[in-house]
């Protein structure tokens, strides 16, 4: 859906057309307030219009592309992008990113729900909460994501400030470590393992507040209500504001003066140390950023289950995180968030409904959910091997990543002859997409 | 001017000095609190403490098999290989099936047949490992030798999620626990301290064959190029070294161990699954880190130690639930305060 519409959009047209005369840098963001557009007035009016979409085609929706699927992926497209702050521009490798989520997730299910029943705390909350008197901290949801990206900035700073001084895989280790230990810390946090209750262990924290936000009446006409499990429409509304937020943040921020000392980082610490990027204040707005955006995207996440749940929060997040990044294109925003989207929407639906599909269709019997680890793994290496730059690379990131070390070249061991034509190679891709198309999505 | 200049140094200077003794105080704090723990444990009740050790010990043992394969191909081309901890599992599957299907054993339990297909499952999984670990170098690595660090990490990243996929496939994402042993059971009790036999025949598999890696290593030819490629590959090319090839050969020698830890661990604890090998995996390479990453024996010093250290905490520490907390806490502070590891220093060679 979202590929096609893009692809409309992009490409310049030879007539001096409507299309052609917008900018290059907003035809992203116009891509994805149309796509946002459609796909709303879409399920309203299969929602609230009784008949007006073929039973067919709502079926064939709800199958392949329904809201709850869209609004996951709003939620991972604000990780990988906070992801992409830390691993596209700044260059540190972060196999730990699990860990904001978690920690988001958590701080919005500590002042968003009845788990500090000891106090009763709210603040602009759900009528349910206010009318019925409940115990706990109750805050506003809004209030809540910005707590949320607050501690997930503390802890974000916290988990960077050990790695400062360590070199790329050592530092890979040790974010690792974090998003191991930290899952760990909630998992284990309750009165029997910890003494004091955190996390309520295994349970989880549940139910987590709903957000008071226009929402539809039985009619459709536009109300302030609490949203409730049904009411995906608002929330998705919410959530492409959100990733919107979170994309115009990294967009901005990679324009400025700190985005250009991350991109110095990430090509030669070394150099951007002696032309007088303090590498470590640098880095650490590396960590807290991509934190930040960690944090909103595991808040959002728990308004939309409703819950926290332990259990959710394992490395291979991490790792599926990665994958969009890595996939989309370290460093360019649209590329990451498009990346994430189709990660995330294969991952939730195209690979189990793809594979009842399939089963169905040929009559075979393949648990193919059960692939995921192994499609991600792949999709992970075969990138690294033939297409380090992402499928819509940005031309700094490419250089960069066709580029060997210099410095390392000789001591690596590769063999020496293969060298001329990969560099000769290098400002020309062989290896782009049909037509170059990669150059034209640059943004 | 000089005299800012020299401020600045002094500054620095004073930073630098306060940051050793903040690390002084803080190593020395950590093993303070450590040997207190130890003391009160020993003291309160020897019997669980020695279990635990020896427990741990058991572990140590496998995680020193696993580190050496860490830390052998990161000596010699500088890459934390995510996937060996995975090709670990696939090698527990591989000597359960091949003990439980092939050779047909069912009833649990020391007999000469036992044996015998202990030692032909042994022999397989060390070659099955191996190839594995040989076919991925050649594979992926080899062509990432010359690109920035961050690519030839995250196809290790991608290599071990492949893996869990395969283990996943290959035998569904329950923990299995019906594959039968041929180990014999039951222990030496000393005491209420119990040593078990299947302990005893890890320990009479695993000395050879770290004594044969140390042979081949330090005493044959290929060693040698192996220690050449580790210090200068391009030195090593000029000597007329196959450097590809030695390189292979390292892959396989560190698949080979993975292989054996594989069906020991499979044989001794009897259970796996398709995610074990990541954890086991960081816990393996942690111990390579403490032991000085790229340096043998530290390797297994290392597994030996931080295998000890986890026993002490499932027994008589802060439980299991924290265990992997617990041994990544150790690897974060060993990373900070000294990469180095414990004998990182005390020898200069590498492989």
């Amino acid at each position: 859906m979202t590929v096609t519409d893009v692809a409309k959009v992009s490409p310049p047209s030879p007539r001096r057309s409507l299309l052609s005369r917008i900018k290059p840098e907003q035809r992203w963001p116009l891509a994805l307030l149309a796509v946002a557009v459609v796909i709303f007035l879409f399920y309203y009016v299969d929602v609230y219009v009784e008949g007006a979409v073929a039973p067919q085609f709502h079926d064939f929706m709800s199958r392949w592309l329904s809201l709850k699927t869209i609004n996951l992926c709003m939620v991972w497209v604000m990780l990988a992008v906070g992801l992409n702050i830390v691993v596209g521009y700044a260059g540190l490798l972060d196999l730990g990113f699990v860990a904001f989520w978690a920690i988001g997730g958590y701080t919005a299910g500590w002042i968003m729900s009845g788990f500090f029943y000891q106090t009763k705390v709210t603040f602009f909350t759900s009528n349910f909460v206010r009318t019925q008197d409940q115990p706990g901290i109750h805050m506003n949801f809004w209030l809540v994501l910005i707590v949320a990206a607050l501690v997930c900035a503390f802890f974000g700073i916290l988990i960077g400030a050990p790695t400062l001084r360590l070199r790329s895989d050592y530092l890979a280790l040790v974010t690792l470590g974090f998003g191991e230990i930290i899952p760990q810390v909630f998992r284990n946090g309750d009165k029997a393992n910890l003494g004091f209750n955190i996390s309520n262990g295994t349970q989880g924290i549940n139910p987590v507040d709903s957000i008071r936000f226009v929402g539809f009446d039985a009619n459709g006409t536009p109300t302030i209500k609490d949203l409730g499990p049904f009411d995906d429409l608002p929330r998705f509304g919410i959530f492409v504001f959100l990733a919107a937020v979170v994309i115009f943040i990294s967009l901005r921020l990679r324009e400025g003066k700190l985005g250009r000392a991350w991109l110095a980082i990430r090509e030669d610490e070394l150099a951007a140390s002696a032309m007088g990027v303090p590498l470590m204040r640098t880095k650490l707005a590396a960590y807290g950023m991509g934190a930040v955006a960690g944090g909103i995207g595991g808040a959002a996440f728990a308004t939309h289950i409703a819950a926290v749940l332990p259990d959710r929060f394992k490395f291979d997040i991490s790792i599926t995180l990665l994958a969009m990044v890595v996939l989309g294109g370290m460093g360019n925003v649209w590329g990451v968030a498009l990346g994430a989207f189709v990660l995330s929407w294969f991952n939730d639906t195209g690979l189990p409904r793809g594979g009842d599909q399939f089963n169905s269709t040929f009559g075979t019997n393949i648990n193919f959910p059960a692939y995921g680890f192994f499609i991600f793994g792949s999709v992970l290496v075969l990138m690294m091997l033939f297409r380090r730059e992402g499928f819509l690379p940005e031309a700094r990131t490419r250089l960069v990543l066709r580029e060997p070390e210099r410095t390392e070249a000789e001591s690596l061991g590769a063999e020496l002859e293969e060298q001329a034509p990969e560099l000769e190679a290098l400002p020309g891709d062989e290896l782009a997409g049909p037509g170059g198309s990669a150059e034209v999505h640059r943004s | 001017m000089t005299q800012s200049t020299a401020t600045i140094t002094t500054r620095a200077q004073s930073l630098a000095q306060f940051r050793n003794i903040v690390q002084w105080v803080a190593g020395i704090a950590i093993l303070a609190v450590t040997a207190f723990w130890l003391i009160s444990a020993l003291v309160d009740n020897p019997v669980r403490f020695f279990n635990s050790a020896i427990a741990g010990l058991q572990n140590g043992t496998l995680y020193a098999l696993i580190a050496l394969g860490y830390t052998l191909v990161y000596g010699i081309i500088e890459l934390i290989n995510f996937a060996h901890g995975d090709l670990f599992m696939l090698g527990t599957l591989f000597a359960g099936l091949m003990i439980t299907s092939v050779f047909g054993v069912v009833v649990s339990g020391a007999n000469v047949f036992g044996w015998v297909a202990f030692f032909i499952a042994l022999v397989g999984c060390m070659a099955f490992c191996a190839s594995i670990n040989v076919t991925i170098e050649f594979l992926a690595y080899r062509r990432l030798r010359r690109a920035p660090r961050l690519a030839p990490l995250i196809t290790a990243v991608g290599m071990s999620f492949i893996l869990q996929g395969i283990g996943l496939v290959w035998n569904g994402s329950t923990q299995k626990s019906d594959w039968s042993s041929v180990l014999p059971a039951g222990a030496f009790n000393f005491g209420g301290v119990k040593i078990e036999y299947m302990w005893l025949v890890i320990i009479a598999v695993t000395a050879p064959l770290l004594l044969l890696m140390s042979w081949i290593v330090t005493k044959t030819k290929t060693g040698k190029a192996m220690r050449a490629t580790a210090q200068d590959q391009d030195a090593a090319r000029l000597m007329g070294i196959n450097v590809n090839r030695i390189i292979s050969f390292t892959f396989a020698l560190g698949g080979a161990l993975a292989g054996a830890a594989g069906l020991m661990y499979q044989q001794t604890i009897g259970t796996t699954r398709y995610d074990l090998g990541f954890q086991l995996g960081l816990v393996a390479f942690t111990s390579a880190v403490l032991g000085g990453i790229g340096n043998l024996t530290g390797a297994v010093l290392g597994g030996l130690l931080i295998g000890l250290i986890q026993g002490l905490n499932d027994g008589v520490g802060l439980g299991q639930q924290w265990s992997q907390s617990f041994v990544f806490t150790i690897l974060i502070l060993l990373m900070v305060f000294k990469p180095t590891g414990l004998l990182g220093h005390a020898s200069g060679e590498k492989v």
